[in-house]
């Protein structure tokens, strides 16, 4: 494992590059007709028009959220495109899908996302975003075979109207919050998911998310539907290239489980985190939730965050469904002056839920990381179980550890067990390292990894060694 | 907007209260009114707030008594207006002036009890406050406390709340303490009233270096209470335990709010927060532990564990820590439960009934805060108290000779 984090140690973000292909952005700001303009672009029908501007009207009446503890720059939403499309340079081939661009090709080998049928062998179907359109879809035939849907969004729209429209919004609402209403405004691209029933999705779903052009935002919005007794795993990744502004980023993700289904759900995020001095990153504010509506349904949120200027995420669950099992597991680091708030949900209504929470926040230079989370325990949830650990590993004097937990417990059969514990590196870990001829930062790197893995454990194989390697980068500097 | 009903009395009766006032709670009275009409009550969008409806509590029309306490003069104990010191460095100080509920106690507050041990100065029995809330009508009382510990000074303040009579009483209390160098503070607060009472309480605590600070707050019957605690540690080697216990049925409403600020290296704090609850009670814990920037080489500890005995019951948690140092040791633990299965089956097979199973549980449960007293007769009565109190004997205090 140290041998992962040496190899990294020394570079700073390696995707910062920009790509150089024809992009069409429409004018900066947010009004009603750049709305209508988005969807008229991406030629949508008329209930869809209708949700966007329920939405808009909404946010313009909200106030942006200040609960938070985080240090958040002033968005001006009037500076901010609202609409990019990196392939609008290619006509339309004869299948009425588009040509990619040869740049762009490039741009995601660069990234090490396999967009070819060559690339078979690594048994992932990848929808890559880049913008606010999604480039292309791999393995959709092979997965049509099994009946599966896997598509960006806006095609969803197209070819599968009566599913979008019964399940967006149906789990994260337009009014659920300030940066949902946004996004439910100007949503673009994103991936949409259906497994019907019984079927168990024969290789794992990936998304992959890239900001590229300059001064415009991501919205993009996921929505996984996975039918009684199917499975999925599904893996998103993202990146941006350096710049000193700050970028928005503000997604939503529904996922609907519905009876003995199993969702899992992993995510490592690595947005551009800004420079030293703070200047430039993501602000990654995302609104993520899973509804687990069927009995003995089960999702895990399992998220490596290790990029963004600041990061706003609660992945949650409402678990519904009788029997009902939901996980969290989370790492969270923070460098430099990166800031984190980021936690979970956990809603019981249903007998028997089950839920767990592990979440390692590791805070490094002059960064601030907060975990906030609720686990709440509706008056019929009979039998109700939670246990929820968060654990703080603090590398250096200046940076900050926070844990906001709330519990609401409204059942007299509920065990809810909360713990959590806030400490540096242990001197001795680090002296036994030490003798042993291992260097400081190599000491360090081990001793996070190994602090890490309960969670690190969780994702697949791909992703784990990609977290890995992300955590060495990530504290590259924070010793010594 | 309910807070109007004291804005207005304030406005009618500020002479009168300033004539039978002293001047050291007079000099900081209209800033209280100020912010107290400006801000108005906290609603639960207020996160300190968040589980307690104050603008409800406080919505009744109360008398107001305007005249000074009858408090005892004692050997360490005696009204702030007959105080031995200057007290005006002192008063008002540490409480968080911008709280509209401490703004209003000092707003209408006409005396205060000033207990001052000096330096070095062992008081030798504990000093006891008895508040008993007697009346023929609905009444607030504001009442107000000044402590000052000197250097080394050591002392037992046990303070009781009572009720005698079947009114609504509103007691909104305000405690700051100064804790010299070297100094110990034992603070008990007790309160057995009945359904009808509402408590809002706000303790500060100022410590020195070398301090020994032990508060435990027992809530055994109440109506509606809301003990807030704030603890700065301003000096090194410090040491702060804060305890309560917890046992609520009925409509009782009870909700502790702790925030415990480590300004300096060296200190440790622990807490133990444990609950009670039955029938349709409601219990609310929210407690903080801030580390300041450079306050390294703290210890920290803070645990609330509660039981739960029925589906009306209703407990929020909210253990927070906020850390700005790196070599700190600090931990929270938080349950909600009910008793064990297996105890209860091991009492229940040696012929105990179920009832008295559950109650030496949930005994045993409370038990393990009274035991952290040191003070030997108060842990004992407190045994029988909670004893009494679980078998549904204690509806109203119990020892008092007033009624």
């Amino acid at each position: 494992m140290e041998d992962v984090a040496r190899e990294f140690v020394n570079k700073d973000y390696e995707y910062g590059f920009h790509t150089d292909v024809h992009t069409e952005i429409i004018a900066k700001g947010l009004d009603e007709n750049v709305v209508r303009l988005i969807s008229e672009k991406k030629g949508e029908p008329e209930w869809l028009l209708e949700f966007r501007l329920d939405a808009f009207r909404y946010w313009q009446t909200q106030e942006p959220p200040s609960w938070a503890h985080l240090d958040m720059p002033e968005i001006d939403y009037q500076d901010i495109s609202y609409y990019a499309d990196p392939t609008s340079g290619k006509k339309d081939g004869k299948d009425g899908a588009k040509e990619i661009d040869p740049e762009l090709m490039k741009t995601f080998d660069k990234l090490g996302i396999p967009l070819e049928e060559r690339m078979a062998l690594a048994g992932v179907a990848v929808d890559a975003v880049m913008d606010s359109v999604s480039v292309k879809t791999t393995f959709q035939e092979k997965l049509r075979e099994n009946g599966i849907i896997f598509c960006s969004i806006s095609e969803a729209v197209r070819n599968h109207p009566d599913l979008v429209r019964k399940y967006l919004g149906s789990v994260v609402p337009y009014r659920d919050n300030y940066f949902a209403a946004l996004n439910s405004a100007v949503f673009s691209d994103g991936s949409f998911v259906y497994i019907p029933k019984g079927v168990r999705c024969p290789m794992e779903l990936s998304t992959y998310f890239r900001i590229n052009a300059m001064g415009t935002g991501q919205f993009e919005r996921t929505l996984i539907i996975c039918d009684d007794d199917a499975y999925v795993s599904y893996l998103e990744g993202c990146t941006a290239p350096m710049r000193d502004e700050n970028q928005l980023h503000a997604a939503i993700v529904e996922i609907v489980v519905m009876d003995r289904a199993e969702v899992k759900y992993s995510t490592v995020q690595n947005w551009y985190p800004g420079d030293k001095d703070g200047k430039g990153g993501v602000l990654n504010l995302v609104t993520k939730r899973g509804h687990l509506r069927g009995v003995d349904s089960r999702l895990s949120w399992t998220q490596v965050e290790t990029g963004s200027a600041i990061t706003w995420k609660y992945p949650s669950c409402i678990l519904s469904g009788d029997g009902a099992q939901a996980e969290f597991y989370s790492v969270a680091v923070t460098n430099n002056r990166q800031q984190a708030d980021t936690g979970t949900k956990m809603i019981h209504i249903g007998k028997n839920t089950k839920s767990t929470i592990i979440s390692k926040g590791i805070s490094a230079g002059k960064s601030q990381n907060s975990y906030r989370g609720l686990v709440k325990v509706a008056a019929d949830a009979d039998g109700a179980r939670n246990y929820s650990s968060c654990d703080s590993l603090l590398l250096g004097s200046t940076c900050g550890a926070h844990t906001f937990p709330y519990m609401d417990i409204h059942n007299d059969t509920a065990i809810v067990e909360h713990e959590a514990t806030t400490s540096k590196i242990s001197e001795e870990q680090l002296f036994y390292c030490r003798q042993r001829g291992i260097s400081t930062e190599d000491a360090v790197s081990l001793i996070v990894n190994g602090y890490a893995k309960d969670v690190i454990n969780k994702l697949p194989m791909e992703f784990a060694v990609e977290a890995q390697k992300l955590l060495g980068v990530s504290l590259e500097g924070s010793v010594g | 907007m309910r807070n109007n009903q004291y804005v207005d009395f304030y406005i009618q009766v500020r002479e009168t209260i300033r004539q039978h006032s002293c001047t050291v709670m007079n000099a900081r009275r209209e800033e209280a009114f100020r912010v107290f009409s400006a801000n108005g009550f906290p609603s639960i969008k207020t996160e300190r707030y968040k589980y307690t409806d104050v603008a409800q509590d406080f919505a009744p029309d109360y008398g107001i008594r305007l005249s000074a306490d009858n408090a005892a003069h004692t050997e360490y104990c005696r009204p702030l207006s007959e105080a031995d010191m200057d007290t005006e460095p002192y008063y008002n100080r540490i409480a968080d002036t911008d709280d509209s509920i401490v703004a209003l106690n000092t707003m209408l507050a006409v005396d205060a009890l000033f207990i001052h041990v000096p330096r070095n100065t062992k008081a030798r029995h504990p000093i006891q406050i008895n508040n008993i809330l007697k009346g023929q009508q609905d009444t607030m009382s504001n009442r107000r406390i000044l402590i000052i510990m000197e250097e080394g000074a050591e002392a037992d303040v046990i303070i009781t709340d009572h009720a005698a009579d079947q009114q609504h009483f509103l007691t909104n209390q305000v405690i700051e303490a100064y804790c010299g160098d070297n100094s110990r503070l034992n603070l008990y607060e007790i309160e057995e009233t009945n359904l009808m009472c509402t408590r809002y309480s706000n303790v500060f605590i100022h410590e020195g270096r070398d301090c020994s600070v032990r508060h435990t707050v027992l809530t055994l019957f109440n109506g509606h209470t809301r003990n807030a605690c704030r603890v700065r540690m301003a000096g090194e080697n410090s040491a702060t335990i804060l305890n309560g216990c917890v046992i609520a049925d009925k409509m009782q409403r009870v909700d502790n709010n702790t925030l415990i600020e480590h300004m300096v290296p060296g200190c440790s704090s622990q807490e133990l927060y444990k609950y009670v609850l039955d029938d349709s009670a409601t219990g609310a814990f929210a407690g903080k532990i801030l580390v300041h920037k450079g306050a390294q080489k703290t210890s920290s500890a803070m645990t609330n564990a509660n039981l739960c005995a029925t589906r009306q019951t209703r407990m929020f948690t909210q253990p927070v820590l906020e850390i700005y140092a790196d070599d700190v040791k600090c931990s929270h633990g938080s349950t909600v439960g009910q008793l064990n299965d297996q105890a209860l089956f091991y009492m229940r097979q040696r012929g105990i009934s179920l009832h008295e199973a559950r109650l030496l549980l949930k005994a045993a449960f409370i038990t393990e805060v009274i035991e952290t007293i040191p003070l030997e007769a108060l842990r004992d009565r407190l045994r029988l108290v909670v004893d009494k109190r679980m078998r549904g004997e204690l509806s109203k205090c119990e020892g008092c000779r007033l009624c």
